[in-house]
């Protein structure tokens, strides 16, 4: 087999989970997609496993670390998605805007930007 | 291992070949799917059919254990623990019109933009490799023999990562008592007299009554 | 005491107490006074000491270096002639007498501790003037006193005016002091040598590349120490300080330097005629303006300080004419009796309570009030004209004797025009001189109206002073016969012709003032007593009066010519560095302001769009490293 066609699928996997970590609204759908890119990585380890016949079987073995990893990613990432849930009732990324930096004081922003003394608080938290 | 990639071409393709491209058809497609749908129920969904996808094409790359392995933590427990996600974070069911955010364009060309690189150098590097697939790689034996004679190390420092995973988990979702008291304990809050969330996308108004907690995640950890 | 030995205490001495003075005029008020008098006048005994020592034998020189100083060494020499150390004698006894007098003139001042410190520093560095053989050596006590003279004439710096004369002297002193410095160095450049001696030997074996160009430059530094035209302006002014550092400074020893200066450098100046025409014109000028301008001053101090600057004008001259002899004999002479006039005028001035001449001319009884001075300042009025048998007439005939030896061609190697202009332009300033000197008298001792207040005795250290300098005032032509010895051996003898010719046209000049003041003085006593049309001085000069009391307006020259541009390029320098350079200051501080307002917007919060920007920058950069890794493999 070409190496070519899981190496494209790979890529393709990969910019199409790029797209939807950049582009989602959603916490949890941008936790699909990284899944998705961790997966088009995992695909390219274990083709090019195959096509370099390792002894070691490096490639297969790291993608079952990735794969590991990528369970205690999600278990971290939900999680926290959760929590923020339930101190700020969102789970849309866009509206989580602490880092925004907003001109005077932040207190005079706050009034207007409901969202802000929630988020303090969970910043910290 | 090059060997002879020019007599394979690309217009005469074997089965396996075909049957990768079907699948990786599919695979590509669901994942756009997962990331385009306005129904977020169905993007999970959509997920396991691609993650599922990605299982066949190990198995086609003769990486049978990976393969089982990708269906038993992908399609077994990280989509449920999506799932569940959704549900406990009240996501809408059916068509959501404010699904993607407002940098969808930059999205769409920054992905676009790396895919046609990536492509590009992809396909610039390794159009005449050839992959021998007669022999297995990834039987279960195989892969048990190299994971517990090269990688045990990393193996058991990978449990420790879990196990920090599972403690952080339980911390994160405990329902605010000792450990996040200081900031968790006394949360401003979503009181109903200020719902953040103008309508529509989350129904947050019943946010703050206790028993959401969420339990769930962490313990299933276990199971890698 | 080897001489040498003797010679360097000399500077050394004032020096010394100048600096324990200073140090100690705060906390030990009781030695301020000893030690202002003491170490002067044991540097004017010393001086005698070394004056009888050289004698009229040969010149002394000796020579030390200190450190080797590249390509043209410097050392500490000392050249002691004939020249040398009379001058020293002269500076010593002035300076002590100066110091003498100060103790009574400044008793009550707060500041008289660093007053006589200064006295004493400048004393030291004028001896190192005269006693150095070194032309840098010579330019640091040149410095010194410039810098001396500034503080000096500022002392009273409370006032306006003081404040102004003292940077006016500075300013105008440095201005002359530059093109000095250019000119040593190309003298240097020159002969090899900042040595005296080495200079005037190279001169005399080989010439000069350029002896017109270091001539004139030389000469503006001359021009601006001694006060002659154009550079003269900062010494009326500078009457703003205390009298009796307008005695040191400003008649006996400072303007004195040009003069030492131009007489111990001759051969330089000789081996240019053109410097030696310019050098006559400029005395010519230098004698005729100021003596106009004396004839119209109102204040008596301002009177002295245009005739120094005449009396400086006589000693140019003779050095344009080439005798130096002559010039540092009436530079003795007029340092005595100048010293005498102006701490006579002190005197006087502390007994009317005025400075003014008109107001001196409309009080009667001066005379009886301060007899000391009457006597001796009168004496020293006719010093100055030049009458017999004072000491004025004998230096001032030896300069003019001296010119016409020149103008009919007498001295090898010097123009006839320049000892012409020297003859005439003397002339005339004698005349002139005696014009105002009568003025000067009449006004101030002839005056009618009410008795002049009576401020009390004089104290007896200002009026032994008086008596101190009388003598030399009165006697020092007497010595005309010896001192050809003690210099080039030309005869200072004055000669029949221009004798009769300067005393009688100096009477003559007495005699119309006299009349004009008789004239003008019988309807005024009449008309009660307009002070203003008592002076004869405004009768005889007509329509001349009033630009000749403003120093014909030299002043405004300068202002148009230097002080204007200097302000207009000051206001464009400030209007640069507000409007062009603050500029940029400022820009440089929106500049990032703008920009931090920019990225500012740029930083929203949201995490996509800092993912989506870093992804994108990491696209940019992989392509880019691509296709130089294409670049570069193909």
């Amino acid at each position: 087999m070409h190496l070519v066609y899981p190496a494209v699928l790979a890529a393709l996997l990969f910019c199409t989970g790029l797209y939807g970590v950049l582009a989602r609204r959603n916490a949890i759908l941008v936790l699909m997609s990284v899944e998705l890119m961790l997966n088009a990585v995992n695909l390219n380890l274990v083709a090019f496993d195959a096509w370099l016949r390792d002894t070691l079987h490096a490639g297969q073995a790291l993608t079952l670390f990735t794969i590991a990893v990528a369970a205690a990613e999600i278990g971290i990432g939900l999680a926290i998605v959760l929590l923020v849930h339930r101190h700020r009732g969102i789970s849309d990324i866009d509206r989580l805007r602490d880092l925004a930096d907003t001109p005077g004081t932040p207190d005079a922003d706050a009034t207007d930007q409901q969202p802000q003394p929630d988020t303090k608080a969970e910043a910290t938290a | 291992m090059t060997l002879a990639a020019a007599s394979h071409g690309f217009l005469t393709p074997s089965g396996v070949e075909i049957a990768f491209l079907l699948v990786g058809l599919v695979t590509l497609g669901a994942a756009v799917v997962t990331v385009t749908t306005r129904q977020l129920v169905h993007a999970a969904l959509w997920l396991v059919v691609a993650l599922g996808g990605t299982a066949v094409e190990y198995l086609l790359l003769t990486a049978e254990f990976i393969a089982w392995v990708q269906v038993l933590i992908y399609v077994g427990s990280v989509v449920v623990l999506l799932l569940f996600g959704l549900m406990l974070t009240k996501a809408p069911i059916g068509r959501s019109p404010d699904a993607d955010s407002g940098n969808r364009w930059a999205a769409v060309a920054v992905a676009a933009a790396s895919a046609v690189a990536l492509v590009w150098v992809v396909v610039d590097a390794f159009r005449a490799t050839w992959i021998e697939l007669g022999t297995p790689q990834g039987s279960t034996e195989t892969t048990g023999r190299s994971l517990f004679q090269y990688w045990v190390l990393p193996f058991e420092a990978l449990s420790v990562l879990l196990l920090a995973a599972l403690v952080g988990a339980i911390v994160l979702s405990r329902k605010g008592d000792t450990a996040i008291t200081g900031d968790g304990g006394t949360p401003p809050g979503p009181g109903p007299g200020t719902p953040p969330a103008p309508g529509g996308t989350a129904p947050v108004a019943r946010a703050a009554t206790g028993p959401v907690a969420t339990p769930g995640p962490a313990p299933r950890e276990e199971q890698r | 005491m080897t001489p040498t030995t003797t010679a360097v205490l000399v500077p050394l001495l004032p020096f010394l107490g100048a600096v324990v003075g200073l140090f100690l005029g705060r906390r030990a008020p009781g030695f301020v006074r000893p030690l202002a008098v003491l170490p002067t006048l044991a540097a004017a005994a010393l001086a005698a000491v070394v004056a009888a020592g050289v004698g009229t034998g040969p010149a002394t020189d000796v020579a030390t270096r200190l450190t080797p100083t590249g390509s043209v060494p410097i050392d500490l020499a000392l050249h002691l002639d004939g020249f040398a150390v009379l001058i020293a004698v002269l500076v010593g006894v002035v300076a002590t007498c100066v110091q003498i007098y100060s103790t009574g003139y400044l008793r009550d001042d707060p500041r008289y501790p660093s007053y006589a410190a200064l006295v004493s520093l400048f004393t030291s560095a004028m001896l190192l003037v005269v006693y150095t053989g070194d032309l840098m050596v010579l330019l640091v006590g040149w410095e010194v006193m410039g810098i001396c003279s500034y503080f000096l004439v500022g002392h009273y710096w409370e006032t306006e005016a003081a404040r102004a004369a003292s940077l006016k002297a500075f300013l105008v002193t440095k201005l002359g002091d530059v093109p000095f410095l250019f000119g040593i160095f190309a003298l240097a450049a020159d002969t090899g040598t900042f040595r005296i001696t080495g200079i005037l030997g190279s001169v005399a074996r080989d010439g000069l590349d350029h002896p017109t160009l270091i001539a004139l430059l030389l000469l503006a530094g001359v021009a601006g120490k001694s006060a002659q035209f154009p550079l003269h302006t900062w010494l009326p002014d500078a009457m703003a300080g205390p009298t009796p550092v307008s005695a040191l400074i400003h008649a006996a020893t400072m303007v004195a330097a040009g003069v030492y200066v131009v007489a111990r450098l001759l051969p330089v100046f000789a081996a240019s005629a053109a410097a030696l025409v310019v050098l006559a014109v400029m005395a010519a000028i230098t004698m005729i303006g100021s003596g106009l301008a004396a004839l119209a001053q109102d204040d008596v101090k301002r009177v002295l300080a245009y005739s120094t600057v005449g009396q400086l004008g006589y000693m140019t001259g003779a050095l344009a004419v080439g005798d130096r002899g002559a010039a540092v004999f009436h530079l003795l002479s007029h340092g005595a009796f100048k010293a005498l006039l102006f701490l006579g005028a002190g005197a006087l001035i502390h007994a009317a309570g005025t400075n003014s001449l008109s107001a001196m001319s409309r009080m009667s009884g001066l005379d009886r009030r301060v007899p000391d001075a009457y006597w001796t300042v009168t004496v020293a009025l006719l010093a100055l004209a030049a009458i017999p048998p004072f000491s004025g007439f004998f230096s001032k005939e030896a300069v003019l004797g001296a010119a016409e030896h020149a103008a009919t061609g007498g001295a090898a190697g010097i123009p006839g025009a320049a000892g012409w202009t020297v003859l005439i332009s003397g002339l005339i300033a004698a005349l002139l001189t005696a014009g105002y000197t009568t003025r000067l008298w009449l006004l101030a001792f002839r005056g009618s109206g009410p008795e002049a207040p009576d401020h009390g005795p004089q104290p007896l250290a200002m009026k032994a002073v008086l008596w101190v300098l009388f003598v030399p005032t009165a006697a020092f032509g007497l010595a005309a016969p010896f001192l050809p010895d003690w210099f080039d051996g030309r005869s200072l003898i004055p000669t029949l012709t221009t004798s009769v010719l300067g005393t009688g046209i100096a009477l003559v000049g007495g005699l119309v003032t006299y009349a004009t003041w008789r004239h003008t003085t019988a309807p005024a006593t009449r008309t009660a007593a307009d002070g203003a049309a008592t002076d004869p001085g405004r009768v005889l000069l007509g329509p001349l009066y009033r630009p000749a009391a403003a120093g014909f307006h030299l002043d405004a020259v300068y202002r148009a010519l230097f002080v204007r541009p200097v302000r207009a390029a000051a206001v464009l320098v400030r209007f640069l560095d507000r409007e062009v350079v603050d500029t940029y200051v400022r820009a440089a501080g929106t500049g990032p302001r703008w920009l931090g307002a920019a990225v500012r917007r740029a930083q929203t919060g949201n995490v996509q769009t800092y993912l989506g920007a870093l992804l994108a920058g990491a696209l940019v950069l992989a392509v880019a490293a691509v296709l130089v890794a294409m670049g570069t493999g193909a």
